[in-house]
């Protein structure tokens, strides 16, 4: 069976968080909403669950700490012993204060490369990839809600239209998909 | 609603068991050394420790009061009537601090103080100490006291005036005294940023007074933020407890939370850069402050550090536990024993050195302070309706979602 995707235009994001609360506690399921700005409080109306970017952000920046550990007692303890200001690199820990500065960098340099690096792949938009959204004005000043027929099998479309119409859009649009 | 606090018998109970167990302890604790040689400089030691750890207590949330002020922030006017009942301890603190900073003045320093030893400062005298009659014009009685009468006069008229604001906005409302408090708040924080500094060199640092660092206000400094906010938040959490501060939410708690992480990382990273610094420097004169913690102290510095800065990093970091009132109590808790070391370490490491030991005397006037710290929190608690009602914020703070 073809799906249709709706595609139901607001003008204010207050008014689409009601018409979404609205469709979801009717029993809609609400695929994706696509905004200009970050919508407060939308994610648990349309049930996107928590992000887990500041678990990766943890992990990255272990990475970096780990890293910058190993490749400094290598460069300054064991390859080549370097002697700085009169401190002596024979081992790692009596000497550790001197280490701090660049692990504590090289950790919030990998946390932070990590971060933008992972959100740009997970929302599929690194520089040079098609744009997601379904109309280049969400990112200016309108917001679309995005409600698939598959995804909603207890209702049919003309239902779905009917409930979506309700809810105070300022333009209505559907595409089918094979 | 009521909005109204009375204090419960069994926190009547509790402060007065804690103010009988310190006082019990203390004095144990001068039976038992009263015949050491170091006996008067440790008893002063452990007075100047305590009335300053939890005179900053106060002067903490005074701080954290003027800052919401002078950034019109929202998110704070539903917790605003704790932070400043914890404030209000400030008179309390001056006090004993005052009557604390006296008693060594009029015993010349009792080897706290050295440069209050009018021997030092005497060419004649063989204890004669050249840099220590250098700073005379600075480091001298009178001028000590002409600086903390200030400090002390200074923060009472701020603290007065915003707790007489603030119950003058509950019948009146406006925005006018809303914008007297921004302006006074913008005020305190420029009399602040100067003494908070010279106020913990006059203290503290002084003790150590052949020492200087330029880093040691905002050290001490930190240390007090963190402690306040994490008093704060123990506060909301005990007035949650009993059912008061309904409408203060989860994310009130979050906020004060991250607040607690935060000031812990500046505390961290204050230390480490003092620490560091130094340490590379390697210059005779700075080191000998950290060679007397670090020798006399070893596993207590460095374990207060770690406490300090990795619970709250490694516990606090999640969103989840920022939210979980049990893990907040506990971890306020074990900082508050961490950094109350930390003053320790700071003030008996230059007055007493090796000879420092923590015993019944220093343990009990913590818990006897701690006792009447929270009597006195609880009491000011009684004397305003909990939630503000005409904060212009106040509708911000009580829909409050992060």
């Amino acid at each position: 069976m073809a799906e249709t995707i709706i595609y139901a235009m607001y003008d204010d994001d207050d008014i689409l968080k009601d018409g979404a609360k609205k469709l979801v506690s009717k029993g809609v399921k609400i695929t994706e909403v696509f905004s200009p700005f970050p919508v407060h409080g939308i994610d648990p109306i349309i049930g996107i669950k928590d992000t887990r970017l500041g678990i990766m952000a943890f992990l990255y920046g272990l990475t970096g700490t780990v890293l910058a550990t190993v490749g400094m007692r290598y460069m300054m303890v064991v390859d080549w012993p370097m002697n700085i200001g009169g401190k002596p690199n024979f081992s790692y820990l009596e000497n550790i204060l001197a280490f701090i500065p660049v692990t504590f960098e090289f950790t919030v340099l990998c946390a932070a490369h990590g971060m933008a690096i992972t959100y740009f792949l997970r929302n599929k938009t690194l520089p040079g990839m098609p744009a997601q959204n379904p109309d280049p004005r969400t990112t200016d000043d309108r917001f679309v809600m995005e409600i698939r027929t598959d995804e909603n099998q207890k209702f049919s479309l003309k239902e779905l239209e009917t409930l979506v119409k309700e809810t105070g859009i300022v333009e209505f649009d559907k595409k089918s998909r094979e | 609603m009521s909005m109204e606090f009375s204090i419960p018998n069994k926190a009547k109970k509790v402060t007065l068991l804690l103010i009988i167990i310190g006082a019990v302890f203390t004095l144990l604790g001068i039976a038992l050394n009263y015949e050491s040689h170091h006996f008067v400089t440790r008893l002063l030691s452990s007075g100047l420790v305590n009335a300053f750890f939890f005179f900053a207590l106060g002067l903490g949330a005074l701080f954290f009061l003027a800052l919401q002020y002078a950034t019109e922030t929202g998110w704070y006017a539903s917790v605003k009537r704790v932070i400043e009942s914890i404030a209000g301890f400030l008179p309390y603190g001056m006090g004993i601090l005052g009557i604390t900073l006296l008693i060594i003045t009029l015993m010349d320093g009792a080897h706290i103080y050295g440069w209050m030893d009018p021997d030092v400062i005497d060419p004649t005298n063989h204890h004669y100490d050249e840099l220590i009659a250098g700073k005379t014009w600075y480091l001298s009685k009178g001028f000590f006291w002409i600086r903390t009468i200030i400090y002390f006069t200074v923060y009472y008229l701020f603290l007065n005036g915003f707790k007489k604001r603030s119950l003058e906005e509950d019948r009146i409302g406006g925005t006018e005294l809303h914008f007297k408090n921004y302006k006074r708040g913008a005020m305190f924080l420029v009399f602040f940023a100067v003494f908070s500094s010279t106020s913990s060199w006059d203290w503290i640092m002084s003790i150590d007074v052949h020492w200087f660092s330029t880093l040691f206000g905002w050290y001490t400094f930190a240390g007090m933020w963190c402690t306040a906010m994490v008093v704060i938040v123990l506060t909301v959490i005990y007035l949650k407890k009993l059912g008061y501060l309904e409408r203060v939410n989860d994310s009130h708690i979050h906020d004060i939370g991250k607040w607690i992480f935060a000031t812990s990382f500046l505390w961290s990273y204050l230390f480490f850069s003092q620490y560091m610094l130094i340490w590379y420097a390697n210059i005779g004169e700075e080191v000998s402050y950290y060679m007397m913690r670090v020798e006399n102290f070893q596993a207590l510095y460095f374990t207060m550090f770690v406490v300090n800065f990795a619970f709250p990093m490694l516990i606090l970091m999640s969103r989840d536990s920022k939210r979980n009132t049990g893990i907040l109590s506990l971890i306020g808790v074990i900082i508050l024993c961490g950094h109350w070391t930390d003053v320790y370490i700071m003030i008996t490491g230059g007055s007493l050195g090796a000879n420092a030991h923590i015993g019944f005397m220093e343990v009990g006037m913590a818990i006897l302070m701690a006792g009447i710290f929270i009597r006195v929190v609880l009491n000011n608690l009684t004397k305003a309706p909990l939630m503000p009602v005409n904060h212009p914020f106040l509708d911000e703070s009580l829909h409050h979602e992060i």
